[in-house]
Order: C-alpha cells, then structure tokens, then sequence
C-alpha cells in the first residue's frame, strides 16, 4: 500500500501556500472590486460637456 | 505623445468617423475615471486628469486607428499625461507616501479581511510602475502585452513587476496593516522604498 497521508510538516506547509494563494486572491477580488466601483459610478455630466466643447472647437476649425 | 498629436490631412476624416470614434470614447470615460483614480488617489483630481485625458484623445483623434484597441490608447495618453504632471509635483507625490505610511500603521484591527481603504492605503506604498503594472493587469482586465503597451516598457519588466507589486501589497495588508506595534509595516515601508529607489536610479 502507498502512503497517501501527506507528513504533518508537508501538510502544514501546504496549508500555508494554500493561505498564502487564498490571501491572494482575496487582494485580487478587491483590487477588481476597488476598480469597478469607480467604473461604475455615474460619470459626473462636466466630461460629456467638456467633449460636448472640445467637438465644437474641432468643428468650427473646418480644415 | 508626439506620435498621439499627429494629426493627418482633415480632408481624411469624416463627421462618421469623428461620431464612432466619439461613442467609443464616452464608453471608456468610465474606465479612465478608475485608472485616473488608481493613479492620484483623490477623487477631484483623478477627474481632472481623466478629463484632460479624454480630450487629448479627442484631439488626437486622427492619429487613432478605428478598430484597434482604443482602452489601451487612451489608458496609454492618461498615463503620459499623469507622469507630465507628476514630475512638475514630484514633492508633492513624496508627502502623499508620508501620509499613506502614518495612516497604515494606525490600522488595529487583525481579524479584518482586506479592506478597501487598507487597499487603498497599500497601493499608495508601492512603487508608482508596480501599482499600475498591477492596476493595468489585475483590475483592468489588460494582457500583459497590452498593458506593457500602456507603460512603454517590455513584457517582462511588466510580468515581473506585477508580481512584486502582489508580493508587496501581501506583505504590507498581512504584516503590515495587522501588526499592532507597527514594526513590520515599517519593515514593508524600508523595502518598498529600496524599490522605488532602486527604480528611479534605473530611468
């Protein structure tokens, strides 16, 4: 018969690197969440206005 | 930017052109709102840079080629345009570290998951090409190619410091954030500025 049961100090190990992985997949969710929260709020009118600006000045340029 | 300014012959472009082109911006306004945001970390001044952004984009309009990635080109002239800034105001950059350091060694909680404004606080420390390297890959949802694209550097130098930027941020929320004595954040901090230091001497 093989041994399955990993040692206690492989197991402990292990646990640490699957912690390790865990903690860094928590930071990586929030990162997303940190940066959606801001992609997902309403865009403040003042930039629709200034490209709403911006697009007049090219216009009235004409070439 | 040089190449982002060069504008060619009016006569080329369309009112269709100048319309698709515009719809696809307003679409990304919210994108460069975030990446602004990740960048100076005040809200006002985040939205200044991304507006300064969107019409530098739109001025440079003719320089776009439709139907190639118009995320990674504006990504690419908000960032040129934060570094600009950045070196007129470089002390100012200096005291926002001071103040990120004193702020994350006064967090006492260390049963808390990772929270935003630990989070937050973490990014301010690190090195500004490892913040938006991990930025850029982790939470824009960029291909290292195109995010090596954005920063102008090679792929590696991008893979590589996505990586430490992950290493330190762990190293900062973990031993940082939730040591009571503050003695490891300062640790964390001593190494992070070795980095920065390092990376400056390298430009």
């Amino acid at each position: 018969m093989i041994e399955q049961r990993p040692s206690p100090e492989r197991r402990k190990a292990s646990a640490a690197l699957d912690e390790a992985r865990l903690r860094q997949q928590a930071i990586g969710v929030r990162l997303r969440q940190m940066f959606d929260e801001v992609v997902n709020e309403a865009v403040p009118d003042e930039f629709l206005e200034i490209l709403r600006r911006a697009d007049e000045r090219g216009g009235s340029e004409n070439g | 930017m040089d190449a982002a300014t060069e504008i060619k012959p009016r006569a080329e472009r369309t009112a269709a052109d100048d319309n698709a082109f515009k719809k696809e911006l307003v679409q990304l306004i919210p994108h460069l709102r975030a990446f602004a945001r990740t960048l100076c970390g005040d809200p006002t001044a985040a939205d200044d840079l991304a507006q300064d952004a969107m019409v530098k984009a739109w001025d440079a309009r003719a320089s776009f080629q439709m139907g190639t990635n118009m995320k990674a080109w504006t990504f690419m002239i908000l960032r040129n345009q934060f570094y600009s800034e950045k070196r007129r105001s470089w002390r100012q950059s200096q005291l926002d570290q001071e103040a990120a350091e004193r702020t994350l060694v006064a967090v006492d909680d260390p049963e808390a998951p990772v929270a935003l404004d630990e989070l937050r606080q973490g990014l301010a420390m690190l090195p500004a090409e490892q913040r938006e390297a991990l930025i850029l890959v982790g939470a824009g949802g960029f291909a290292y190619e195109e995010a090596a694209e954005i920063c102008g550097c090679a792929v590696g130098t991008v893979k590589s410091r996505v990586s430490r930027a992950r290493r330190a941020l762990h190293a900062i929320l973990d031993d940082g954030a939730y040591e009571r004595d503050g003695a490891s954040a300062s640790d964390a901090m001593r190494s992070i500025l070795a980095d920065a230091e390092r990376l400056s001497t390298v430009r």
